[in-house]
């Protein structure tokens, strides 16, 4: 029955960009059946399969709605794939709550080359889970990061949405437009945590952007923030901005890190996913949070989230 | 009176002119195929199965030269259907009537020119909503002095109503329109012209069979209008600032379920801009009874022709002063849209004006429409022989089951494509080479564009590369769809749909996915909005992709998405090139299995055809309840996805 998953996750691994569309439906999958069919998958892809860390670099891209977003992706996927470098894009647009369904429209607003095999974009409703991250696009980030140069999460929000797309990107992008202070004063007071790259958006307009840049550097520099890059953007010809931007995301990650960050972001994901499913009662045969967090930093650093998880199911079991 | 024309090729529209002439028609109406209308030669892509098939073609002077061969435009009030690309179908014009030895001076018409409706109603933009702008300001600033008696911007409420508006939005958004351009223009031209700018701009209104209602509307326009040219621009001339329209009657209420009672309907629709001498209109179009079926034929033409000769010849319609001089009735109503309207107008202003608010008002126009198609849905409104009296006698004039369509031959495409090709092969490539790096230079600068753009057409450019051009110079745009700002409502009427929805998607593991796009270049998007939208809120995830779209795009799309369903909206009669080439397409993305749903005006004759290449369900404007089609794609997928089918089954349509 896992045949299949364990057949994505090796044609992952071997590069094969053509099994994305069947990857993401599987991860996607809530029946009993598929989850050892995505366990399988994603055991495929850990970094003991692997051999160390999925090569591809996770960028989560977030922002207020009206920020320029999805033109800002158009430039970056024409830039990446002028490197010669395969994109994955899981653009998670929010769900209604009143009906369960979502409108997924940012598709429509990124430019691509429908024949270019090694661009993927799908969109993803972030269903009831609140800080606006879809339930499998964790699960569907790691899994491309194996095959594909560039992931991109592209959630919307500011103020928290980033908060959760930092436990699974490396980089994390906030896109802000001049003239609108939220991010600012989100920064200021704490509420955004500091983000790897901040992008000013709409930089052909002109004083409004130069102030906007200034103030947001400003505020990192009284945060001590000084590694931030701050890089302003115009889509409106000539088109500005967008290779000092992939050059910044490029140096963020060239800074080193990632492994340990991954690591980290693995470890949570796991004991959040306990959590959910045990409750607090499984936390408490744990021996509590802390009890926990120390057991899964001497775990094996190869580990991915569903064996980890499944090793704090066996211990909760164990009465601690 | 006249009758929008057109047909597959300038030779073919050049003879009907000639013959429209020669029985007494005293002006142009040229309507341009989607691909002259978007700024796309023939032979592009997104050209396919649109060439010469809801106007003629002119890819370049050549083709213009021959539409108008043996026509004086000296003589002639020309009026062209054409926004986006307005300024290079004029400057085509000029060039050919120079051939003709005609000056600019003596051109007299009206191109429509009005962007701000294309972006709300009817899709076909090619530029960003500034850059648009700023060709139409330059294209006032540059024919109030070199072509005075030309009408360059017809303000087109019309679309709005088409796209759901009320009269409120339908004041609002067309005046707020007129201010954006009246706007960009003052600083181009000289103080004392402005009173000759404002004169030249006329307006394309929209009548709805609530014609009392309507009237009050064109009044509180006229009230409007008359303010905004004293108090906003200055102008102190009365005559110039006299409110001045078209009129088309409303295509949005027509219907496909007994067609014939469209012909009372149009009549009343007739009186709606008739009935008070004081906002009568200066000319009115009715379209066909038959308009939901498909393209009408000249008989059919000939019928809505005749009704308003009945009501210009027979009736007394005409030898009254205004009718509702004194009025109360008719002072409150007008009085209550004029309130209406300007709040509306603030509103818009407070984002910053008509361009900056195009996303607001998209969104505006998307949940009227809805909420007149709920209002239908539940019955809170009438439409006879749709949701009420529907019970009918076998109509004699549909019993031909094709409810006549005018069908365009598929080779006037491929003889496009070889003219271009000879055209291209036949010109000083050199002069057309430098002309497009000069309009390249001017778009880049503050110059008017329509000297270089007169250039560019005298060179021999096409209409693909006059927009290509600009299309690098402003950059592209694809305009706000309206859909994701719409309220989700947990509405009764989708309710067990809802369920339904929740039933198939735990069966299947994931949220039932739908795509909603529309493949070419047809533009009217309302019927794929309200699709996008119902399906949300029937709980689905919905891929929407908008306009313009090639059937690689929807096919990539759909097979990156996973989406368990494709639903595809044409209206503009391309389906039976499009739709093939979408099945296939999906096909040979590996897809094929995903089912294919189909909206729009699509004729009996073709459903079989449609159905051949793969296509599960066709729904046309007859179709009107939503939760029906949300309760038939639950069926399909679960029936494609070897579930048993939920209770919706037995509800599948043909």
């Amino acid at each position: 029955m896992t045949r299949d998953g364990a057949d994505l996750g090796a044609r992952l691994r071997g590069g094969d960009l053509t099994v994305a569309p069947a990857v993401l439906n599987l991860v996607e999958n809530r029946t009993p059946a598929a989850q050892p069919r995505i366990a399988a998958l994603l055991a495929e892809v850990a970094p003991a399969a692997l051999g160390g860390e999925a090569p591809g670099h996770v960028i989560g891209l977030t922002g207020p709605p009206g920020a320029g977003k999805s033109t800002l992706l158009s430039q970056l996927l024409a830039g990446w794939r002028a490197r010669d470098r395969s994109v994955a894009v899981l653009a998670v647009d929010p769900s209604s709550k009143r009906s369960g369904g979502a409108l997924l429209g940012d598709r429509a607003r990124i430019d691509f080359d429908p024949g270019d095999r090694a661009v993927f974009i799908r969109s993803m409703a972030a269903g009831d889970r609140l800080g606006g991250l879809a339930p499998a696009t964790r699960a569907a980030a790691h899994a491309l990061a194996a095959a594909f140069d560039v992931v991109v999460i592209e959630t919307v929000g500011v103020g928290q949405s980033e908060t959760e797309v930092a436990d699974v990107a490396d980089t994390v992008a906030v896109v802000v437009q001049p003239g609108s202070g939220d991010a600012l004063q989100f920064l200021k007071s704490g509420i955004m945590e500091i983000p790897d790259v901040l992008v000013v958006t709409k930089a052909d307009l002109g004083q409004l952007a130069v102030r906007a840049r200034r103030d947001l550097h400003a505020a990192l520099r009284s945060l001590g923030a000084r590694e931030t890059a701050v890089v302003a953007v115009s889509a409106v010809p000539p088109a500005a901005g967008v290779e000092e931007l992939l050059d910044a995301l490029d140096a963020h990650r060239a800074r080193g890190g990632v492994a340990a960050r991954r690591l980290r972001a693995r470890r949570l994901h796991a004991l959040a996913d306990f959590a959910e499913e045990h409750g607090s009662r499984g936390m408490r045969a744990l021996g509590g949070r802390r009890a926990a967090e120390r057991w899964l930093a001497e775990q094996d650093p190869g580990l991915d989230v569903a064996a980890l998880g499944r090793g704090l199911a066996a211990r909760a079991g164990e009465g601690g | 009176m006249r009758t929008y024309a057109g047909h597959s090729t300038a030779e073919k529209s050049n003879e009907l002119y000639r013959g429209n002439l020669a029985k007494g028609q005293t002006g142009l109406s040229i309507a341009f195929d989607l691909p002259t209308q978007t700024g796309y030669d023939p032979d592009h892509e997104l050209a396919r199965g649109e060439v010469g098939k809801v106007g003629v073609p002119v890819a370049h002077k050549g083709d213009m030269e021959t539409l108008l061969d043996g026509i004086p435009l000296d003589q002639m009030n020309t009026s062209m259907t054409i926004n986006a690309t307005a300024a290079w179908l004029l400057a085509l014009y000029i060039v050919a009537a120079e051939d003709q030895g005609v000056g600019a001076d003596a051109l007299q018409g009206t191109t429509q020119n009005d962007i701000i409706k294309e972006y709300l109603s009817r899709g076909t933009y090619a530029f960003p909503p500034a850059p648009s702008m700023r060709l139409i300001a330059d294209m006032v600033a540059y024919t109030v002095e070199q072509v005075p008696r030309w009408n360059p911007i017809n303000i087109c409420s019309y679309h709005l109503q088409e796209a759901g508006a009320t009269p409120v939005q339908e004041i609002a958004y067309a005046m707020s329109t007129a201010i954006a351009v009246l706007d960009e223009v003052r600083p181009r031209v000289r103080e004392e012209l402005m009173g000759r700018v404002f004169s030249r701009i006329s307006f394309f209104v929209n009548a709805g069979v609530r014609f009392i209602e309507e009237h009050a509307k064109l009044r509180a326009m006229a009230v409007l209008w008359d303010e905004l040219g004293r108090e906003r621009y200055g102008v102190t001339d009365e005559s110039q600032r006299r409110f001045r329209y078209g009129v088309q009657v409303n295509s949005l209420g027509l219907t496909e379920a007994q067609p014939e009672n469209n012909v009372q309907r149009i009549v009343l629709e007739a009186l709606a801009v008739t009935l008070g001498r004081d906002v009568r209109a200066r000319a009115v179009q009715l379209p066909a009874w038959n308009e939901a079926l498909g393209l009408p034929r000249p008989w059919d033409q000939q019928w809505s022709l005749r009704l308003q000769q009945v009501l210009a010849f027979e009736t007394d319609l005409l030898e009254y002063p205004d009718i509702f001089e004194g009025s109360v009735v008719m002072q409150g109503l007008v009085g209550e849209l004029l309130a209406g309207a300007r709040a509306e107008i603030a509103i818009v202003a407070e984002h910053g004006g008509a361009v900056e608010a195009v996303p607001y008002m998209k969104s505006a126009l998307v949940e009227s429409h809805r909420e007149r198609i709920r209002r239908i849905e539940t019955g809170e409104l009438t439409v006879v022989g749709q949701n009420r009296f529907t019970e009918t006698e076998p109509s004699p004039l549909t019993a031909d089951g094709d409810g006549g369509i005018l069908v365009v031959d598929p080779d006037v495409e491929r003889g496009q494509k070889e003219a271009l090709a000879a055209w291209r092969a036949a010109r000083d490539q050199a002069a057309v080479d430098g002309a497009l790096a000069e309009l390249a230079r001017v778009a880049g600068s503050d110059e008017n564009v329509m000297p270089a753009t007169i250039a560019a057409a005298r060179a021999g450019a096409t209409t693909g590369e006059w927009a290509q051009t600009l299309r690098d110079a402003f950059g592209s745009y694809r305009g706000p769809t309206g859909v994701g700002e719409a309220v989700a409502l947990g509405d009764a009427s989708l309710e067990d749909v809802r369920d339904e929805v929740e039933r198939l998607s735990e069966a299947l593991g994931r949220r039932v996915k739908i795509l909603v796009g529309k493949p070419g270049l047809d533009g009217h998007s309302n019927g794929a909005e309200q699709i996008a939208v119902a399906a949300r809120d029937a709980g689905m995830e919905v891929v929407y992709e908008g306009i313009r779209l090639t059937p690689a795009q929807i096919a990539a799309s759909a097979l990156q998405e996973g989406v368990h369903v494709v639903g595809l909206s044409i209206l503009s009669g391309s389906h039976r090139e499009l739709i093939p080439s979408v099945t296939a397409a999906l096909r040979e993305a590996g897809v094929g299995d995903v089912p294919v749903i189909v909206g729009g005006i699509i004729p009996t004759a073709d459903v079989a055809a449609l159905r051949a290449a793969g296509v599960a369900a066709v729904y046309t404007p007859k179709d009107f309840d939503i939760s029906r089609i949300m309760r038939d794609i639950v069926a399909l997928v679960s029936d494609r996805n070897g579930l048993s089918a939920t209770s919706a089954a037995d509800s599948r349509s043909t």
